[in-house]
This record gives C-alpha cells, sequence and structure tokens, in this order.
C-alpha cells in the first residue's frame, strides 16, 4: 500500500513537472509571464481530437501535429500581441491572461465537454508493481518527464540556440551586444513553452477527459510550481513538483483528499514567508536593476 | 488639398482656455463646462435610481459594485501593482461581513465597515510577502489564492461550505441599499482621484514608474506599497460585503473568476491610470453584459478579447479618449 | 588630529557569481573632506558606491557611518541618515516637468525629520532648489518638462534631489559625464559651494583635470582594489596608477 502511493505520488510528481516546465522555460527566459499557457494546453487537447476524430489520423501523426500548431499560435500570440507591449511587464501579463481567458471561456461555450473527448492512450496495458496496479499511460508520463527534462539540459547546453536561450536569460543586455535578437528568442522561448504545454496535453489528458476548467487548473498547478521552485529555475521545478506532488499524494493517502489543496496553498504561503522567489529562484539584487 | 506640407495641430479649445483661470467664474458657460465632467457621474449615480425600474436598478447596483471593484484594481496598477484576483478582496470582505452577522448577529450597518477593513487587513496580509518581488508574483499569486480558497471551503466545508451561509440580514431598505453603494462609490471616487492627484499618488505612480529612483530619496517603498494594497483591498472587500446583505447570501461563487476579470476589462476599456476611466469602463460593460446576457459565456470571452486588445491597441482607454476631445481640437496648418 | 571619520569603509568584499567586483577595500573620510574616487572602467568605483548606500550588501567586510555599522540597512533608511547619492544614468520622471521630479524627494521622511516635523510648500522648495543648482528662474526652465530637458539640466536636476535631502554626505556618481566644459565649470561652484556648507563629497570621476581642482583627497581603484590612496598630486605620481591607467610599465 505505501509502496503503491509512494509510486502514485511519483506519478503525480512527474505530471506536475511536465506542466509547469513550458511556463517555466518561457518565463525564464524571455521574462514573459504567459498566463495563457492553460489555454494553449487545451487548445493542443482540442487539436488533437480534432484531428483524430475528423481526418482519422493516427494520434501518433496527430500529436506532434497539435504540438507544431500550439507552437505557431505561441510565435503568433508573440508576434502580434506581445511584441508591441514588450517590456511593459503589466501589459504582458494582462495580454495574454486577456488571451487565455477568451480562449478558455470560448470553449466552454462551446460545451465541447464530455467521456468522448478524450485522447487515446498510446499503449493500452497495464502493470502489476509490488501490490499496485499502474497502467502503462502513467509509467510513459515519469518516463516521458524525466527524457524531457534531460532532453532540456541537454538542448540549453549544447544547442546553439539552447545557449543563446540561457544567454538571454542570464544578461539580455549583454547577449544583446553578441548579436543575440532578444525578440526573435522571445519569440521562440514563449512558442516552445507553448509546445511544451501541448506536449504534457497530449499525454496527460488520455488520463481522463478534456474539458475547458482544466485550463485553469494547469494554470494554478503551474503557476504553484514554479512560485515555490522559483521562477526561470529548472531545478526549482523539479523540487517544487516532487515536493507539492509527494506531499498531495500522502495527504490524499493519510489523511483526506479534501486536504490537498490546503496542503498546497499552505506550501505556497511558507515558501513566499521564508524565501519569497522560491527554492532556487533568483531574486536579482537591486544594483542589477540599476 | 495636397497634406504633404501640412501638419496636424491639437490645441486646447477656447472655451477651455477662457474657464482655465479665476475668470470663469464671470460666465455660466464656462463654469458649466468645468462642473459638467464632474456633475455628470454624481447627477447620474443619484437621480437614476428615481426613474429606472426595479430591473435596471439592480444593474445600476452592479454597476456600481464593479466599478468599486474596478477603482481597487486601478490603484493597484497605478501603484505598480497588477491585480488577477479582485475576487480575493470581494471575497473576503464577503465572507467577513457573512460570518460578522451570521455568527455574532452584527447589524449589516456595522458588519459592512468592519469586513471591508478586516477584509482589507487579511487580503494585505496574504500578499505582504510578495510585495519585495517582482510584479509579476503578484499578479501569480493574486490569481492563485481564491481559486484556492474555493476549493478549500468546498473541501473543508468551513462557514457553510458548498452550500455557503444564508439567511444574512439585509440592510434596512431598498433605498438605503442603493444609495448606499452609490454614496461609497461616490465618496470612493472622488476622494482617492483626489489622494492619487496628490504629491502622496505621485510617490506612488513612482514607485511604479522608478522604483530605484524612490528608494534613493529615502523612502520606504514597500510600506506605500502596503498602505496602497490595503487601501485597494478594503474597496474591494467592502464591494464584497454590500452584495452579501444584497444576496443575504455568502458562498463559494464569490470567488469566481467573473470578480476577477470584469474589472480588469472595464479599468482597461475605460482608461487605466484613472479612477473616472475606470468607473466610465464599468458604466458601459456592466449594463453590457447584462444585455448580452442572453449569449452566456461567450461574454466572457469578450471581455478576455477586449483586454487583450486595448491594453495593445487603445492602452489609453475611453476616457482619455473622450477627456482630449473635450478640452482640445485638431486641425490641419501649414507647414512654415 | 582626532576627529573621527563621518564615513568607514572597512575590508569590502563584493562577489558576483564569480567575479570579485571588490577586494578589501578600506579608507575613511573625514567630515567636510572632497574625495575622489576614480579608476579605470570596470574597476569598482559604482559598486562601491552601491555598497556605501545599502542598494548591494557586501560578501564581507564593514560600512560604518559616523562610529554606526551600517552594513546591511536598507537604502531608504541609509538615505534617512543623511547619505545622498546621484546615479550616473540619469533617469527622472520624464513625463512629468522638472520641479515636480522633486516633489519625491522632498516627500522623504527625512526631510519632514530636518524641517523639525513639518513639510512646508514642497512646490515653492523645490522651485527654490531648483534656482540654487541653476534653473534659471526667469525662463522658467523649472516648469520644463523633463523630456525636453538637455543632459546638463538632468544633472543638474539629479544633483538637486541629492541635496533636497539635506545631507550630510554626498556621493555623486560621474556628475560631469556627457557635459561640456562650460556646463562643468557652471557646476563646480555649486560644489564647492555644499564643501564650505561642511558636507562631505564623494565623487565618481573619470574628468580628472576638473576633479583634482577641487578634491581634497583621491582613492584609486584598479580591478576591485585600492591601489592608491592621498592627495591628487602624490596619486598621480604612483606608479601603480599610471600602469592601471596607461598599461604602462614604469
Amino acid at each position: 500500500m505505501f509502496l503503491g502511493t509512494m509510486i502514485y505520488a511519483l506519478i503525480n510528481s512527474a505530471i506536475l513537472a511536465l506542466m509547469a516546465i513550458g511556463f517555466n522555460l518561457t518565463f525564464g527566459i524571455s521574462g514573459v509571464a504567459n498566463f495563457a499557457y492553460g489555454a494553449v494546453y487545451i487548445l493542443a487537447a482540442y487539436a488533437s481530437w480534432l484531428l483524430l476524430n475528423l481526418t482519422g489520423i493516427s494520434f501518433w501523426l496527430a500529436a506532434p501535429i497539435a504540438i507544431l500548431l500550439s507552437m505557431a499560435f505561441g510565435a503568433g500570440m508573440y508576434r502580434f500581441v506581445l511584441l508591441r507591449v514588450r517590456g511593459q511587464a503589466l501589459s504582458e501579463v494582462i495580454a495574454t491572461f486577456g488571451i487565455g481567458l477568451a480562449v478558455l471561456e470560448l470553449f466552454n461555450y462551446l460545451g465541447l465537454v464530455g467521456f468522448e473527448y478524450t485522447l487515446p492512450v498510446l499503449i493500452d496495458e497495464s502493470f502489476m508493481i509490488a501490490d499496485t496496479m499502474v497502467d502503462m499511460q502513467r509509467i510513459l508520463i515519469v518516463l516521458m518527464a524525466g527524457l524531457l527534462v534531460a532532453g532540456l539540459w541537454a538542448f540549453t547546453h549544447y544547442t546553439r540556440l539552447g545557449l543563446a536561450f540561457r544567454g538571454i536569460a542570464q544578461d539580455e543586455r549583454t547577449a544583446l551586444t553578441l548579436g543575440m535578437d532578444s525578440d526573435r528568442i522571445a519569440m521562440l522561448a514563449v512558442s516552445f513553452g507553448c509546445g511544451l504545454a501541448a506536449f504534457a496535453a497530449c499525454i496527460v489528458i488520455p488520463l481522463g477527459s478534456i474539458s475547458p476548467s482544466e485550463g485553469y487548473e494547469v494554470l494554478i498547478k503551474a503557476l504553484a510550481v514554479c512560485i515555490i521552485g522559483g521562477l526561470g529555475s529548472t531545478g526549482g521545478v523539479i523540487l517544487a513538483s516532487f515536493l507539492i506532488g509527494f506531499a498531495e499524494r500522502l495527504t490524499d493517502a493519510y489523511i483526506s483528499s479534501h486536504w490537498t489543496m490546503i496542503v498546497s496553498l499552505a506550501a505556497i504561503l511558507i515558501v513566499l514567508v521564508i524565501k519569497p522567489s522560491g527554492f532556487f529562484g533568483r531574486q536579482k539584487e537591486l544594483e542589477e536593476r540599476i | 488639398m495636397s497634406r504633404l506640407n501640412q501638419r496636424r495641430e491639437r490645441i486646447d479649445r477656447g472655451i477651455k482656455a477662457r474657464a482655465g483661470d479665476v475668470f470663469a467664474l464671470c460666465s455660466w458657460r464656462e463654469m458649466l463646462y468645468l462642473l459638467a465632467p464632474r456633475l455628470i457621474p454624481v447627477v447620474g449615480f443619484l437621480g437614476l435610481p428615481l426613474v429606472l425600474d426595479d430591473y435596471w436598478q439592480r444593474v445600476l447596483l452592479s454597476v456600481a459594485v464593479f466599478a468599486l471593484l474596478a477603482i481597487s484594481w486601478d490603484i493597484l496598477s497605478q501603484s505598480g501593482m497588477i491585480s488577477l484576483g479582485q475576487s480575493l478582496f470581494f471575497g473576503l470582505g464577503a465572507y467577513c461581513s457573512g460570518i460578522l452577522n451570521h455568527y455574532f448577529g452584527w447589524h449589516p450597518l456595522i458588519a459592512l465597515p468592519a469586513a471591508a477593513l478586516l477584509g482589507g487587513l487579511v487580503s494585505t496580509l496574504f500578499l505582504l510577502p510578495v510585495l519585495r518581488l517582482r510584479g509579476v508574483y503578484f499578479s501569480m499569486v493574486t490569481l492563485i489564492i481564491p481559486l484556492m480558497l474555493v476549493r478549500i471551503v468546498e473541501a473543508t466545508k468551513i462557514f457553510g461550505g458548498t452550500e455557503g451561509l444564508s439567511g444574512i440580514a439585509p440592510l434596512p431598505s431598498k433605498w438605503v441599499e442603493m444609495y448606499l453603494i452609490v454614496a461609497v462609490l461616490l465618496g470612493v471616487l472622488f476622494g482617492f482621484r483626489r489622494m492619487l492627484n496628490s504629491d502622496y499618488g505621485l510617490v506612488l505612480k513612482g514607485i511604479k514608474d522608478n522604483d530605484r529612483s524612490v528608494i534613493n530619496a529615502g523612502i520606504n517603498i514597500y510600506w506605500f506599497k502596503t498602505q496602497a494594497l490595503f487601501i485597494a483591498s478594503s474597496i474591494g472587500a467592502l464591494a464584497g460585503a454590500f452584495m452579501t446583505h444584497v444576496y443575504m447570501f455568502v458562498g463559494m461563487p464569490v470567488f469566481a473568476l467573473d470578480y476577477s476579470i470584469l474589472p480588469i476589462a472595464a479599468a482597461v476599456v475605460g482608461g487605466p491610470g484613472t479612477l473616472a476611466g475606470a468607473t466610465l469602463g464599468a458604466v458601459i460593460l456592466v449594463p453590457l453584459s447584462e444585455i448580452l446576457r442572453g449569449i452566456g459565456g461567450l461574454r466572457i470571452v469578450f471581455y478576455g478579447i477586449f483586454l487583450a486588445v486595448f491594453i495593445v491597441g487603445l492602452p489609453e482607454g475611453l476616457f482619455h479618449y473622450v477627456e482630449r476631445k473635450y478640452h482640445q481640437f485638431e486641425r490641419w496648418v501649414e507647414v512654415e | 588630529m582626532g576627529a573621527a571619520p563621518i564615513l568607514e569603509v572597512r575590508g569590502l568584499y563584493k562577489n558576483f557569481g564569480g567575479i570579485q567586483a571588490i577586494s578589501d577595500l578600506s579608507f575613511e573620510l573625514a567630515e567636510g573632506e572632497l574625495l575622489g574616487l576614480i579608476g579605470p572602467n570596470g574597476s569598482g568605483k559604482t559598486t562601491a558606491v552601491n555598497l556605501i548606500t545599502g542598494f548591494v550588501k557586501p560578501t564581507k567586510g564593514d560600512v560604518f557611518y559616523r562610529g554606526r555599522r551600517i552594513t546591511g540597512v536598507a537604502p531608504y533608511a541609509i538615505v534617512g541618515m543623511g547619505i545622498a547619492r546621484t546615479f550616473q544614468m540619469v533617469k527622472p520622471f520624464y513625463r512629468l516637468p522638472a520641479y515636480k521630479n522633486m516633489i519625491i524627494p522632498l516627500y522623504s521622511p527625512r526631510v519632514k525629520k530636518m524641517a523639525g516635523g513639518r513639510y512646508g510648500d514642497r512646490d515653492a522648495v523645490a522651485l527654490d532648489l531648483l534656482e540654487e543648482v541653476g534653473f534659471e528662474r526667469d525662463a522658467q526652465v523649472a516648469y520644463k518638462t523633463a523630456s525636453a530637458l538637455p543632459q546638463g539640466y538632468l544633472k543638474r536636476l539629479e544633483l538637486a534631489k541629492a541635496i533636497s535631502l539635506q545631507p550630510d554626505v554626498i556621493i555623486l556618481d560621474e556628475l560631469f559625464s556627457g557635459l561640456s566644459l562650460a556646463e562643468v565649470a557652471s557646476i563646480v561652484p555649486i560644489i564647492e559651494k555644499l564643501g564650505m556648507e561642511g558636507k562631505t563629497i564623494i565623487m565618481i570621476e573619470h574628468r580628472l583635470k576638473e576633479l583634482f581642482r577641487i578634491a581634497d583627497r583621491v582613492v584609486v581603484l584598479n580591478y576591485g582594489q585600492k591601489i592608491a590612496d592621498g592627495k591628487p598630486e602624490q596619486v598621480m605620481e604612483s606608479d601603480a596608477v599610471k600602469k592601471a591607467y596607461l598599461g604602462v610599465d614604469a
């Protein structure tokens, strides 16, 4: 029983990490807090679903297309909306929030909810680990999360674009003087973040069905993980995902499922009081803003 | 006529120039020019309840409440804090007033101001840790907390849980309800407008514009931000407390996203940076939202689109545009 | 002599994630002195000032003001104690008129304290202060929007903001940079007057000729370390200083 709880806690952490990584990446690189993140997650899910059910192509094709579409959406959002308010953090927040809202509520209005709105699992099998039944999809989630983190690490350390990302994240001005186009990189950062959201949607949604209110849930979870882990730090996202993932699962198993949200909120409040910028967050010292 | 050797010139209207000095007192026309912008909302809000039917009176009530939330948002935004969760203040105020009345039997007219201050205090305490961080954190936390509070109330069933607290005492009469909120709105609008235009307001705006400079002037910016937060959240809490007594009920819906979104849309559309703009936005959007009630959730889609479009395309908002037209006119002149 | 130094910096170190910006910096400042803080670009002059004024916390070491340890005190509080500074990149509130820019420092608790508990007419004080630093009252320059003013006036505005706080120590970060010789010549008397009023002044400067005419003492930094400390003429004779500025092996 205990082992089962641990396994599900791990799975929960993986899901959280998958959801938060895109948001964290976008913010860490371009400083843009993409409040339309949850909307992109749902958008990708519906796009996949449409491709699957209207054109009959296999999921292995539909998912990548959906991911690409989301990336295009992100790039478009940056090019046509965010670019005009670049630098004014407050306007960026409102703009992305407005877009995210419009998209999610549109889906809500269209009423595309129900059991038939779901994405297929990749491999339909289950395993017995110790005395718990675990389905393949969940195991896949953990694997994918791990691969994603490793892949991102490799990307940002070994490819030109990835290194450019890190450069801009560290010091935008210097990067500019070295010829990196900060606007182009920011657009890519938003686009990548959206792509990661889409990726997460494609593997996590199969566990249930698509519902627009899930979009808000995803945004909340991503924000919670980023606040605790620290905006801009991948290590922080991992740590925070584990923390919240395990805390939630353990609360659910040993206290009651009602208290999981309280635990998360308490965790956020405690972190805010002790180390407001999150575990690995770097709050820029005043002089860096001078 | 070729526009190549012409330019557009924008100058004050004659009446503005004449009304700009003590000579305005010599003429009724000039005095009216100065007073009209201030009289319109006052006369409007005080007079409309007398001529509207019940349904539209309710709408006016709603306008006043959302105007207060929009003003609260605008005060925060002028101090450099973008709140994505006005429903936090609204909800906390609503619950405080409901609890004071339901469990302690306080009379609504006493519970109201108490709940406003208490709600403001709790909100400020929640947000105190993030005041030192980048503005984005403030937005994130204001977004999350009300959404989490809803789930907590649902899960732990405190304060009535999913059913909420009903049987909350109403205000003495329909007219008291109406004129109380109108009086509060006008008081808040003109009073805090004055405050924001004073030197104190200048410091707040300075904090938003260039906080390093304000720190360098020996001012504790976090204390000032805390003050602005307390003021704004108390106004929001007051709105929430008021509605508790209008509906005679308080429950999870008070933390609904609607109470967060509409005020932002109202302030952004009406004119960010002015309380009058926020009020104007509410006056436009709330009745519009009522008329469009038939299309249900599609309204919020429009709010979202409005938000994005206005903040990018017309950041000055409608109020500034109208104000400019009122005071100045444009014409083409020859380039010398 | 025996009078305690008004400002003392002891063994300051500052490390920015791998870059040692300041190493073992120590010096004293007597009341009423005008100290020049010079050194090649990137030698840590502004960082040193940031450390003194609390905008940056040192990795090691202490700063003492009137014998009291102020390391780690919040910058706004340090201003309240009487140390004011200007910034190298002037960033006024562009959309406001020049005199309105002065309102914020005049709203400072320090001003209230120095005026005995009341603020007084901020607008009038602002106009007076601006006139003192050279904003011609007849031409109503003080009423012009900050975005319309040339650099010389903006620098003076920055100086006026510091003076308005009635500090005992004023730190000027490259006040002369970007100014013409005439503009510098017109600002120097204002600084001299501050000195005569008994204020202690630190000036970071690259324009050494103008600085050496008014400085009592000079501290030279190179790569975050102090390489010379003494009268201007003595310091410029030092081999270490010549090497730092000119790269010449003397």
